[in-house]
C-alpha cells in the first residue's frame, strides 16, 4: 500500500516545491517507486524544478476528466528509473479538482506506486485543502519567520481537522517540520528565530534543517532537484531528511556557524 | 547617556521578540480554532448589550469557551470597564 505524503505550508514561497522535488527524488533513489503531484492548478511548476517542463502532453486534470490515462500523463524522470512526476494542469478553473477524482486517481496511484507525494499549492483554498485531504503523513515547509510559522500553525489545524483520517476517525496525519532557508549566522546574532525557538512554537517533530544556500537557486536554474548536488550543504541536508523520513537515525547537520579557516577568510569561497 | 551605557546598551534582539509575539498569536489562534463557530457573534452581541449601557472598546470585552469535561464548559466572560465611567 502506497503512502500519501502531503508537502504544505500554508504561506508561499517557503520552499514547498523544491522540498517535494528533492525529497521526491532522495526516496525514488532508495529504489522506492515514487509520483509526485503537483496539485497547484494554473500555476504548474513542478514540471520546471525537476527540467520536465517541455514534456508535459496531458496533466492531472485532463487525467480526472477522462481525458486522458495516467500512463500518458505521468512523465517518467530522464535520471532515476524509479521517479515520476504528475504535472498540474494550467487551467483557469480553481475548482478544476473534485474529491472523487483525486481519490479515484489516489487510488488508482497506490496499486502501483510505493509513495506518493503531493505537492500543494499556498494558501488554504481548494487545492491547498485537496493536497491533504487524503494525506497519511504531512512535511510542514516552514522558514525561521513570523509569517511562515504563523501559517504553519494554521495548516496543523486544517491537518488535524480537515483530513479524510480526521473525518473518518483515523489515526491522525503524521506531521513532520522541515525547516529551510536557514541562516545559523543571523541565528548566533540574535536575528532569526532557531530551530529549537520554531520546534516549540509549533510542537511537531523536526524532520530536516535545509541551510539557506545558493545551490538551491542553482539547482532551479538548472531543472535539477537539488538533492542530486550531493556535493552542496542543502543537497546533503535534504539527503539526511529523506533518511529520517525512511526511519533512519540521522544526526543534524548544518545547525552552526560553519568556522572559516585562515585561507578561507582571506581568500573566500 | 553616558559612555558605558553606550557600550552597555543591549537591544533587545528582533529574533527573540518574534519568538514572543508568535507564541502569543500562536496560542490565540488555536484556543479560537477549539470554539464553536457562534463564539465571535456571541462576543458581538454581549459587546452590544454592554454598549447600551457603557461606552467601552470592541478590545475590552474577551469571551472564551473552555472544555474541562465531556459534560461541561466554561463560558468566561471578560470585561474591563474605563476607570472614568464607573
Amino acid at each position: 500500500m502506497a503512502k500519501i505524503i502531503v508537502v504544505t505550508s500554508g504561506k508561499g514561497g517557503v520552499g514547498k516545491t523544491t522540498s517535494s522535488a528533492a525529497i521526491g527524488t532522495g526516496i525514488a533513489m532508495r529504489g522506492f517507486k515514487t509520483v509526485i503531484i503537483d496539485f497547484d492548478i494554473g500555476l504548474r511548476n513542478l514540471d520546471l524544478i525537476m527540467g520536465c517542463e517541455r514534456r508535459v502532453v496531458y496533466d492531472f486534470v485532463n487525467v480526472i476528466n477522462g481525458e486522458a490515462n495516467l500512463k500518458q500523463a505521468m512523465i517518467k524522470d530522464k535520471r532515476i528509473d524509479t521517479l515520476f512526476i504528475l504535472p498540474a494542469s494550467q487551467t483557469r478553473d480553481k475548482d478544476a479538482l473534485s474529491k472523487e477524482g483525486v481519490e479515484r486517481i489516489l487510488n488508482e496511484l497506490a496499486e502501483e506506486f510505493d509513495y506518493i507525494i503531493c505537492d500543494s499549492p499556498a494558501g488554504i483554498e481548494s487545492g491547498a485543502m485537496m493536497a491533504l485531504y487524503f494525506a497519511d503523513e504531512a512535511i510542514v515547509v516552514t522558514n525561521p519567520e513570523v509569517s511562515s510559522v504563523r501559517d504553519s500553525d494554521r495548516i496543523l489545524g486544517m491537518l488535524s481537522s480537515k483530513s479524510r483520517r480526521a473525518e473518518q476517525g483515523l489515526p491522525g496525519i503524521k506531521e513532520h517540520l522541515l525547516l529551510t532557508r536557514y541562516n545559523p549566522e543571523r541565528v548566533v546574532k540574535g536575528e532569526m528565530l532557531s530551530v529549537e525557538d520554531v520546534g516549540e512554537i509549533l510542537a511537531i517533530k523536526l524532520l530536516g534543517v535545509i541551510p539557506e544556500s545558493q545551490a538551491v537557486l542553482n539547482a532551479s536554474n538548472s531543472g535539477t532537484p537539488v538533492i542530486l548536488d550531493e556535493e552542496s550543504d542543502a543537497g546533503q541536508a535534504y539527503l539526511d531528511t529523506v533518511a529520517r523520513l525512511l526511519g533512519e537515525d540521522v544526526p543534524f547537520r548544518f545547525l552552526n556557524v560553519e568556522k572559516k579557516g585562515l585561507l578561507k577568510r582571506i581568500f573566500g569561497g | 547617556m553616558s559612555l558605558l551605557d553606550y557600550f552597555r546598551s543591549t537591544k533587545k534582539n528582533t529574533a527573540s521578540t518574534a519568538k514572543e509575539r508568535l507564541q502569543i498569536i500562536v496560542a490565540h489562534e488555536r484556543n479560537r480554532r477549539n470554539s464553536p463557530d457562534y463564539l465571535p457573534q456571541l462576543e458581538r452581541d454581549i459587546l452590544a448589550v454592554i454598549r447600551k449601557y457603557v461606552d467601552i472598546a470592541d478590545d475590552q470585552v474577551s469571551v472564551s469557551l473552555e472544555k474541562s469535561s465531556d459534560e461541561l464548559s466554561v463560558l468566561e466572560l471578560n470585561v474591563t470597564f474605563p476607570d472614568d465611567k464607573k
